[in-house]
């Protein structure tokens, strides 16, 4: 395509560079009148070159011709090369594949035997359009989000306005409706050759699954999640499916594969089920045991994910999950005029779901202004690791020893959000410190609401002296975050707060925890009273993960413009951990390991609060290693977040699962990373 | 990229002509380059004129088409629409703006369940051929590897000669949820104009449901390795309960429609063959179903379809493709392929017809019988209506003897009864093909069948329906073994014989009862004006060897203007594939009022839609078609149906509309009710 492409383009250029040439006897006395006497000399060579021409073609093959015969060899050649590559047999092309863990299995003697539940998380589910404005006429039924994503540089605002949600109720806007795609195709790839889903699918259709077995729990992912049941009845949906499998599949229980936020999405759902009607499902206590065999969460994000901070605080979330990785450009080039990041975030603030990912358990979990679970981790380790996957033991004990000495440059991972470089490594005691509610009574009329008319953040509302005394702060943690986005965001945090909680429960008796807001918190409730059901957090582990930010006020002080920017100037030089002004962690590129492991580690292990049934709980690392040739794709060992669903040992994991084997027999836990560890540091109640 | 491209367009031609100004002695070297440059092309041109002309040739063309593909492209969505009203008017409204204007909106869920061939399918499982194909739809879409790896599709295609389910080694599924039959191929809409005109006043996924299934097994066979009815009874139950109580509207169409009779009996059954439902699951679910083109006493076309694969088009396969049967794709045997692959199928076999004699006339007698072909095809043209009914009058004498559905010879179809001599095949030796081994790689069941066996065939003469049954038994006794086991086409006697609670009387109307739902509605939908299928001339194959050996005799052709006999195919009133008869007698006359085969007098009401084809190209394929499947696009019948969706009952849209014969042929049967 490209190529064609390519040559289209000089099919422009060309005839206007060929007219001085080709149609010499209209061009040529222009030149002459205007330029006489500059250089004649030249002229007699363009006379000459005339007759030349004249003589020798007497029919003249012109440049429009010429222009024609280019893009005729063209098209040919690359027709011929075409048909080449179709003719060539599938072996034939490229490297051996490597036998798929699915065909492996299956002459192991494994078979279909639990039905599997797909839950996919945000981003990767496909929208599209039932009912919409004028503008997007003949797009009925048609991908607004996933698939090829035309509609974006075709008609950008119309796309925006579809996929922005009410600003008030977070549901539909009036006279616009646009719903999840259901079945398998909702997430099997997310851009054509993408894929999410589709390898896992594969390989569990090796071994016998089908239709009537593998169901993909589609569901709007831009809304809150007690909403996607109100609006869609999501959750009524997807209750009557696994019923329904585990009736017709000869009374299998199922095992669900949330992955990302469909994690937190699921525990939403194992709390709603079990709840009586009005706000749950009245499936009656015992309904989990009865139904769910395992719950194998790919990358949860149980405990949040930083990232989705600095996404809500200035739309700069590099990737929530791969938009980056497809458009590396859409975000920051400026297609909408001027604002596309304002436009960003006005739409991505409209998305109750953002909220479910912001980190919770404030400062017991993701640390303090002087302390954090992660402190010590050495991130040139890491990132050695990352470029040289065959690193063995011996080096890393050696940098064991090393980190002894360096204890002093800790990382502060607890401040998630920090102005200026020196705010980020100052002992707290040097810190300014500033009550946030003093600025939060400041607040109050917008003075540059009108000239900012058009494009709608939040930002625009407040007045530019209240939006000064963010910085002053210096320094915020995990709880104070909740604060600051209470102060710039007032309107989504209401919204967010009848939905999402993010605190750590006291008492989980207390009769307030019955309440929907607490269903996707893991600190917030208890797990179901299933004893038999097994729990698993798959994740990726190895690749530098974004766990806190540098900031500093944006230099411009126009009114449309969002008035904080990540310091992308701010890198570290000690040990590595600051780069562009973003600390990292080791996790899979977006949810750090201490949320996605946390819980199965710590939290839920053994019989705790949270657990009282004392569910078992499996670790199950996997560590990332880069794909070793350009033909292998995204890599079959990789550890990052969504590339993670076509890591062969994943992948057989969850096979073996559905087949039967439980966590023990799959060899329990595999733990990579410092886990253990971070997690002993967390002193929770359990 | 097109605004980039402008822009790179722009400059350069600045550029140039910047050069041209103010650099004049550049632009002149450059001139001089460019000139040399172009004799060098001169010199090359006299070496590869050929080529070069060929070149040039394909690359005018392709810049000719990407120019119109960019002025295609570039021109805004309303211009198609606005030329056609320029051209035929203001277009009316689509149904559901219109009723949508009128304040409905939604309220009862929506079941879709499509017919036969309409479903696409999809592999889960198959051979080292057909790698690559995963998920990929095998049947619907482009079919793009019918012409790539004929034989591998055939093969998947194909089901198991004996089970009648999967082949080993091969699985291949329906497709799940809207996408399953909206479009069988790109463009060729089958539920989607629906779906849109239900979008618009509301309805959403979760308010709509298409019960896909595999249309290619029986129908019991599709819940024992599917779990297909249970998976439409749980997805009814969730409706019903997501929508604050509202009963489903169901919309069958086509071989749907005896699926869904099936469907209705399957879940009021006990549980090991059925779904324990309970006695009143209809009552508490359903509110209307509204059957468009049901070939509830089957379909003569199904017939010819199984006696020598010349369906012509079973639905929409022959629109679709009219050359691929025809062809020879698959070396020379591209007929004996495609029955030996349909007649693994078993769902064919639910739509032989039913009802026997009884229903469908017998050698001398037919319901249809006066039926004037003429009068129907020149509806259009108003004036020699009148004068040609004052004909069909007259010629009365000479009606068609639609009982004789395959009758060999044209003379044979048309003499009188006792003038026919016929020997009983039923007797005959089948004898053994002495060809047998010349063809093997094709299995038809007419391999095993020696000559005396055609022979007797075609010595029996005539056939009607009750007597087509035996004829199949006779030529392809493996498949009817498999089809008696869930299919019947009897009537029955007394419907409280228990033998009538096996699955195989419950997609046959006329001998199961329907279930105890007297608040339900039961709608028959369907087009007419448009010659359909109704009986056939055969003959036999001059080259019997490792050939079908009949065939439809193309060259028996009716005398006169308005003869009803084409191309050896005898043509009754329908929508061109279902004759009036079997879409409408239940409504008018099975079901009507308290009958036995209705104990708790269900209503029904029957919704003709007569054709009218196209007014131009523009308008595609109509919106006012009676064709079988055309007449998803019919805006009648979507307002109808959307009216009875929004919550109006039968007597609100208006009872019966009949525009055939339905109610005099129906006198005509004597059925015991």
């Amino acid at each position: 395509m490209a190529s064609i492409l390519r040559f289209r383009k000089l099919c422009y250029v060309e005839p206007v560079k060929c007219s001085s040439l080709g149609f010499e006897s209209f061009e040529t006395p222009k030149i002459e009148k205007k330029d006489e006497g500059i250089g004649p000399s030249i002229e007699n060579v363009l006379q000459k070159q005339e007759k030349k021409k004249s003589k020798r073609q007497p029919k003249e093959w012109r440049c429009v011709d010429y222009c024609c015969w280019t893009i005729g060899y063209v098209c040919t050649t690359w027709w011929l090369l075409l048909f080449l590559y179709h003719c060539l047999p599938v072996t034939l092309t490229g490297f051996q594949v490597p036998e798929p863990p699915g065909a492996r299995l299956k002459r192991e003697g494994l078979t279909a035997l639990h039905p599997v539940v797909l839950v996919p998380g945000i981003v990767t589910g496909g929208l599209e359009l039932w009912e919409g404005r004028p503008c997007a006429d003949g797009l009925f039924r048609k991908r607004l989000w996933g698939g090829s994503f035309t509609e974006i540089f075709k008609r950008p605002l119309c796309w925006l306005e579809h996929l922005s949600l009410h600003n008030e109720t977070g549901l539909d806007p009036p006279g616009i409706r646009v719903r999840a795609v259901p079945g398998l195709v909702a997430a099997d790839y997310f851009a054509p050759g993408y894929f999410v889903w589709a390898v896992l699918i594969e390989n569990l259709a090796r071994i016998g699954y089908e239709g009537k077995n593998l169901h993909m729990a589609a569901y709007d992912w831009r809304l809150s999640f007690q909403n996607t049941e109100i609006r869609d009845q999501a959750l009524s949906r997807l209750k009557s499916k696994i019923e329904l499998m585990f009736e017709t599949n000869g009374y299998k229980k199922v095992v669900v594969v949330p992955h990302s936020m469909g994690v937190i999405y699921f525990l939403h759902f194992l709390k709603w089920v079990e709840s009586p009607p009005p706000m749950g499902g009245g499936g009656g206590p015992g309904w989990c045991a009865k139904h769910i065999k395992a719950v194998m969460n790919i990358g949860p994000a149980f405990l949040g994910v930083p990232k989705t901070v600095s996404n809500i605080f200035s739309a700069e979330s590099k990737d929530v999950a791969f938009v980056r990785a497809m458009a590396p450009g859409v975000l920051d080039s400026e297609m909408l005029g001027l604002q596309t990041l304002e436009h960003v975030m006005r739409v991505s603030r409209t998305w109750d779901s953002i909220i479910s990912l912001m980190p919770k358990g404030g400062e017991t979990i993701w640390g303090n202004m002087d302390w954090s679970p992660e402190e010590g981790y050495d991130c040139d380790l890491a990132r050695k690791r990352y470029m040289k996957p065959s690193l063995n033991d011996k080096k890393s004990n050696n940098s064991d020893g090393k980190r002894g000495f360096h204890i002093e440059d800790y990382v502060k991972y607890g401040r998630i959000i920090s102005f200026g470089k020196a705010a980020s490594q100052l002992p707290s005691s040097q810190l300014p410190t500033l009550g946030l509610k003093e600025f939060s009574s400041t607040s109050t009329s917008s003075s540059s609401n009108s000239p900012c008319g058009e494009v709608w953040t939040e930002y625009d509302e407040m007045s530019r002296d209240s939006i000064q005394k963010v910085p002053e702060n210096k320094a915020y943690t995990a709880r104070t975050l909740v604060d600051l986005l209470h102060f710039v965001a007032p309107k989504m945090m209401r919204r967010a707060e009848a939905h999402f909680s993010h605190g750590i429960a006291e008492n989980l008796d207390d009769p307030k925890y019955a309440h929907y807001k607490y269903w996707s918190n893991p600190l917030e409730t208890k797990l179901p009273d299933a004893p038999d059901m097994e729990i698993y957090c798959l994740c990726g582990v190895g690749i530098p993960t974004e766990r806190s930010y540098v900031y500093k006020p944006s230099p411009s002080d126009r009114c449309k413009s969002i008035p904080f920017r990540i310091d992308s100037s701010a890198d570290g030089s000690d040990n590595g951990c600051l780069k562009g002004g973003v600390y990292f962690v080791d996790g899979d590129e977006s949810v750090p390991v201490l949320s996605a492991g946390f819980m199965c580690a710590k939290g839920w292990r053994g019989r705790t609060r949270f657990n009282p049934s004392g569910i078992a709980t499996y670790v199950r690392e996997y560590q990332h290693k880069p794909p070793a040739s350009l033909l292998e794709g995204r890599g079959i060992e990789s550890g990052a977040h969504v590339d993670i669903m076509g890591n062969v040992a994943l992948i057989e994991d969850v096979l073996r699962v559905a087949a039967g084997a439980t966590g023990a027999e799959i060899g329990g836990d595999t733990i990579y990373s410092d886990i253990i560890r971070m997690s002993e540091r967390i002193n929770l109640q359990l | 990229m097109l605004r980039r491209r402008n822009g790179t367009e722009i400059e350069t031609s600045t550029n140039t002509e910047s050069q041209i100004q103010k650099e004049n002695g550049k632009g002149g070297i450059e001139v001089e380059r460019k000139g040399k440059e172009k004799a060098k092309v001169v010199k090359k041109k006299k070496k590869g004129s050929c080529v070069d002309s060929c070149c040039w040739f394909i690359g005018c063309i392709c810049s000719i088409w990407w120019f119109l593909i960019f002025i295609f492209n570039a021109m805004p969505a309303s211009f198609p629409q606005y030329v056609t009203e320029a051209i035929t008017g203001p277009l009316p409204d689509p149904p559901g703006v219109k009723l949508r204007k009128e304040g409905l909106t939604v309220n009862h869920p929506v079941v879709f369940v499509p017919g036969i061939v309409t479903g696409g399918l999809e592999l889960w499982e198959g051979h080292q051929c057909a790698e690559g194909l995963f998920r990929k739809r095998l049947w619907g879409g482009t079919f793009g590897d019918v012409y790539k790896r004929p034989l591998c599709w055939v093969e998947h295609m194909s089901l198991d000669n004996e089970t009648g389910l999967d082949p080993p080694g091969i699985r291949v599924r329906p497709v799940s949820g809207l996408v399953a039959a909206d479009y069988f191929a790109p463009g060729y809409f089958v539920w989607a104009v629906l779906i849109a005109n239900l979008a618009r006043i509301g309805y959403e996924e979760k308010t709509m449901y298409m019960a896909a299934y595999d249309w290619r097994i029986s129908f019991q066979n599709t819940e024992v390795r599917d779990q297909t009815l249970s998976r439409i009874k749980s997805n009814i139950e969730l409706m019903v309960a997501t929508n604050g109580g509202k009963k489903v509207v169901v919309i069958p169409h086509s071989m749907g429609v005896l699926y869904f009779l099936h469907f209705m009996k399957w879940v009021e059954a006990p549980a090991p063959m059925g779904g324990g439902g309970g006695p009143d699951w209809c009552a508490k679910h359903i509110k209307a179903v509204m059957n468009i083109g049901g070939p509830f006493l089957g379909v003569p076309k199904v017939v010819s379809g199984l006696f020598s694969v010349e369906a012509r088009d079973i639905a929409v396969a022959r629109a679709f493709a009219p050359g691929v049967l025809d062809k020879d794709v698959f070396g020379l045997q591209t007929l004996q392929h495609v029955m030996r692959m349909t007649r693994t199928w078993d769902s064919t076999m639910s739509m032989i017809p039913k009802g026997g004699d009884t229903i469908w006339g017998g050698i001398d007698w037919s319901p249809e019988e006066g039926y004037d072909c003429s009068a129907k095809k020149s509806r259009n043209n108003d004036t020699q209506t009148t004068s040609q009914n004052g004909k069909g009058g007259l010629g009365f004498k000479k009606s068609v003897n639609y009982g004789r559905i395959i009758s060999f010879g044209k003379d044979v179809a048309e003499i009188h009864s006792s003038k026919i001599e016929r020997m009983d095949f039923r007797g005959a030796f089948r004898g053994n093909n002495l060809a047998n081994t010349t063809c093997h790689d094709v299995w038809t069941e007419y391999n095993d069948m020696g000559v005396g066996g055609v022979k007797a065939v075609a010595d029996y003469k005539v056939y009607t329906s009750g007597s087509i049954l035996d004829l199949l038994h006779f030529v392809a006794p493996k498949m009817m073994m498999r089809g008696d086991a869930h299919f019947s086409y009897g009537i029955a006697d007394n419907l409280d014989d228990p033998k009538y609670e096996h699955y195989k009387y419950w997609s046959n109307p006329l001998e199961t009862k329907l279930p105890n739902a007297p608040d339900m509605e039961i709608y028959s939908m369907y087009g007419v004006g448009v010659p359909t299928e109704r009986a056939y001339v055969y003959k036999l194959t001059p080259a019997a060897e490792c050939y079908i050996p009949f065939q439809i005799d193309t060259s028996a052709e009716g005398g006169s203007e308005g003869t009803c006999l084409k191309g050896g195919v005898f043509s009754v009133d329908g929508d061109e594939t279902v004759p009036v008869l079997s879409a409408g007698f239940m409504c008018a006359k099975g079901w009507r009022g308290k009958t036995r085969f209705n104990p708790s007098g269900i209503p029904t009401y029957i919704r003709e839609y007569n054709h009218a084809p196209p007014a131009n190209l523009l308008e595609g394929r109509g919106t006012q078609s009676g064709a079988h499947v055309d007449i998803m696009g019919n805006f009648a019948l979507i307002d109808d149906i959307i009216r009875v969706a929004a919550g109006a009952t039968g007597e609100d849209l208006g009872g019966d509309r009949v525009y055939s014969d339905i109610y005099k042929w129906s006198e005509k049967i004597h059925l015991q009710l």
